[in-house]
């Protein structure tokens, strides 16, 4: 495996040629032309490390973990639970047993509204934002069902910030958490989570972050945070599918009772009554997904060879220049304008149809996502019934932008 | 030939006369411009389509012992496609529409340009259209 070559040079600034030649999907040819990859908020491509790995695990040491004394049972556990306390040095936790894994950011939330929401009850409030993603209200919508609690909605303003000001108003002694997106998948904006923690804390409730936007473009530090969950999906974060990490303070974890049995989650099972494991391993009923957490943390491992200030740099270079190529075009509306924003463009076109322009762009070998989101509350705010969205990664480039916006004037040419 | 195969074979040559998909999709484009509109009582969920990702509603409707459909999207593309079904569907008698598969659409050289969510939305436009013939064609034959 050729894997050293496709790292690149860290001692100097990554090449991007080098970084682009280390996606191979970044090659792929879309309608006769080399596809344009502006889908990283859905799901980001991955680098030849991160294949190179899982393949290496699969044709190497694949074997169950946590159960054998034979060497490659053992070389299994050695890789998954290396990689817990690799993404626990990602994401700045003191103590790997506050990592759980999970299939993503939908199943850790899920896990939190399930086990750590069982003591909520009637008249309980919870707060989410206007802006969330479906997988962080729904959950608690389920879980307001079940227990007569209350959601609590911060408000989004015209821009695409929350109303921040309305935030204290709605916190009070009823509230039991609050669950908010880190960066906003729609719009991009990055939320004052620092201000939002230190405020709920004063009345002692626990915070719950959905990082799946965040953690791809930036470090996050949940000690310095102070967070009492946090979020991630591998895939978004250049790792692969079906794989997350839900980070939970251990005070926390260890209270919160199991929400799925099985095998691995036990100490010692009867039919007169069963004792659990300790955490994390609480929480991870049956065979895990091996392959995925040990390539998740080799994305981890990519990305910082990479460098977080190159990647902000990058993606803040991207980001600008697409926001002011894009305002040339008449009649494109950016939908949501924070100034803190990650790199993520949400626009119209005149009068056209997300769907419309979508489409043309596809045969021009431009892949955008458009539609809601998968945040309809959102998108009924701004009265619109979805956006076409750009969202970038540092592998993105210059004249792919370029090609955006030729794509956007010629749809909005056969469109008008 | 019936004429739902004929139709379709027409529309098949009419869209072998451009050679680029812009002009392809043009054409489609401008089929979903001249579409009927629909009554504005059917733009309601009942008469949408679901699957699709943009909405579609279908208002069901019969002269005789044929079909008379007529729809709607607010996406131009989608709009268009539905044109080119109702084009090979309307004036043609109920028990043929139920009774036909109706994948003229694949070979459009269309398929390849539809997302595979255009393509479900399609797939339930397409079911939803013989649903309906089919419980006309039942109803015409009972009174006759």
């Amino acid at each position: 495996m050729n894997s050293i070559a496709a790292m690149p040079n860290t001692a100097n600034t990554p090449d991007l040629d080098a970084v682009r030649a280390a996606f191979p999907a970044l090659q792929t040819e879309v309608h006769g032309h080399q596809v344009a990859y502006f889908d990283n908020a859905a799901t980001a491509q991955k680098p030849q490390v991160v294949l190179d790995r899982i393949d290496q695990y699969y044709r190497q040491e694949n074997a169950n973990v946590h159960r054998g004394v034979h060497t490659m049972s053992q070389l299994a556990t050695d890789a998954y639970e290396g990689a817990r306390e690799r993404m626990a040095s990602f994401l700045g936790a003191s103590d790997s047993r506050e990592i759980i894994f999970t299939r993503g950011t939908t199943e850790a939330i899920n896990l939190v509204a399930s086990s750590f929401g069982r003591s909520f009850g009637p008249g309980d409030e919870i707060i989410v934002s206007a802006m969330e993603h479906h997988s962080n209200i729904v959950p608690w919508q389920l879980l307001c069902e079940r227990t007569g609690a209350r959601l609590q909605v911060v408000p989004v303003t015209e821009d695409g910030e929350l109303d921040i000001e309305e935030f204290p108003i709605l916190l009070n002694a009823r509230t039991r958490l609050v669950a908010l997106v880190h960066v906003s998948n729609s719009l991009g904006t990055i939320n004052p989570v620092r201000r939002i923690i230190t405020d709920a804390h004063g009345l002692g409730v626990p915070v719950l972050l959905d990082g799946a936007q965040a953690t791809p473009h930036a470090p996050v530090n949940v000690q310095e945070l102070d967070v009492d969950f946090y979020c991630l999906s591998s895939h978004k974060m250049f790792g692969p599918t079906g794989v997350g990490v839900l980070y939970g303070k251990a005070e926390h974890l260890e209270a919160m009772p199991p929400w799925q049995g099985g095998g691995d989650m036990i100490e010692e099972v009867s039919f007169t009554g069963t004792t659990f494991n300790e955490i994390p391993h609480k929480f991870e009923a049956g065979t895990p997904n091996i392959a995925g957490v040990i390539g998740m943390a080799a994305a981890a491992d990519y990305l910082e060879t990479l460098g977080w200030s190159w990647i902000k740099k990058q993606e803040q270079d991207l980001l600008g220049y697409a926001t002011t190529q894009l305002s040339g075009i008449e009649g494109l509306r950016i939908i949501g304008t924070a100034p803190k924003k990650a790199a993520v463009l949400s626009f119209l076109v005149g009068a056209t149809h997300p769907y419309d322009v979508g489409s043309v762009l596809d045969r021009l070998g431009i892949a955008v996502r458009t539609g809601h989101h998968c945040t309809q509350p959102l998108m009924k705010q701004y009265g619109i019934p979805g956006t076409v969205r750009a969202s970038f990664a540092f592998y993105n480039t210059r004249p792919e932008i370029d090609r955006l916006a030729e794509g956007l004037r010629r749809a909005a040419q056969m469109l008008a | 030939m019936s004429v739902l195969t004929e139709r379709a074979q027409n529309l098949i040559e009419e869209f072998e006369l451009f050679d680029d998909w812009m002009d392809r999709y043009q054409h489609v484009i401008d089929l979903g411009k001249e579409l009927a509109p629909i009554d504005e009582s059917f733009r309601s969920s009942d008469y949408r389509i679901h699957g699709c990702q943009s909405q579609v509603w279908l208002q069901p409707g019969q002269e005789g012992a044929n079909v008379q459909f007529r729809a709607d999207s607010d996406a131009q593309i989608t709009k268009g496609l539905i044109a080119i079904l109702l084009r090979v569907v309307n004036d043609a008698p109920a028990h043929e529409v139920a009774g036909t598969d109706l994948a003229f659409l694949d070979q459009l050289e269309l398929k390849e340009h539809l997302s595979p969510t255009r393509k479900n939305g399609l797939d339930a436009m397409i079911k939803q259209i013989r649903l309906y013939a089919g419980a006309m064609a039942a109803r015409s034959s009972q009174s006759s």
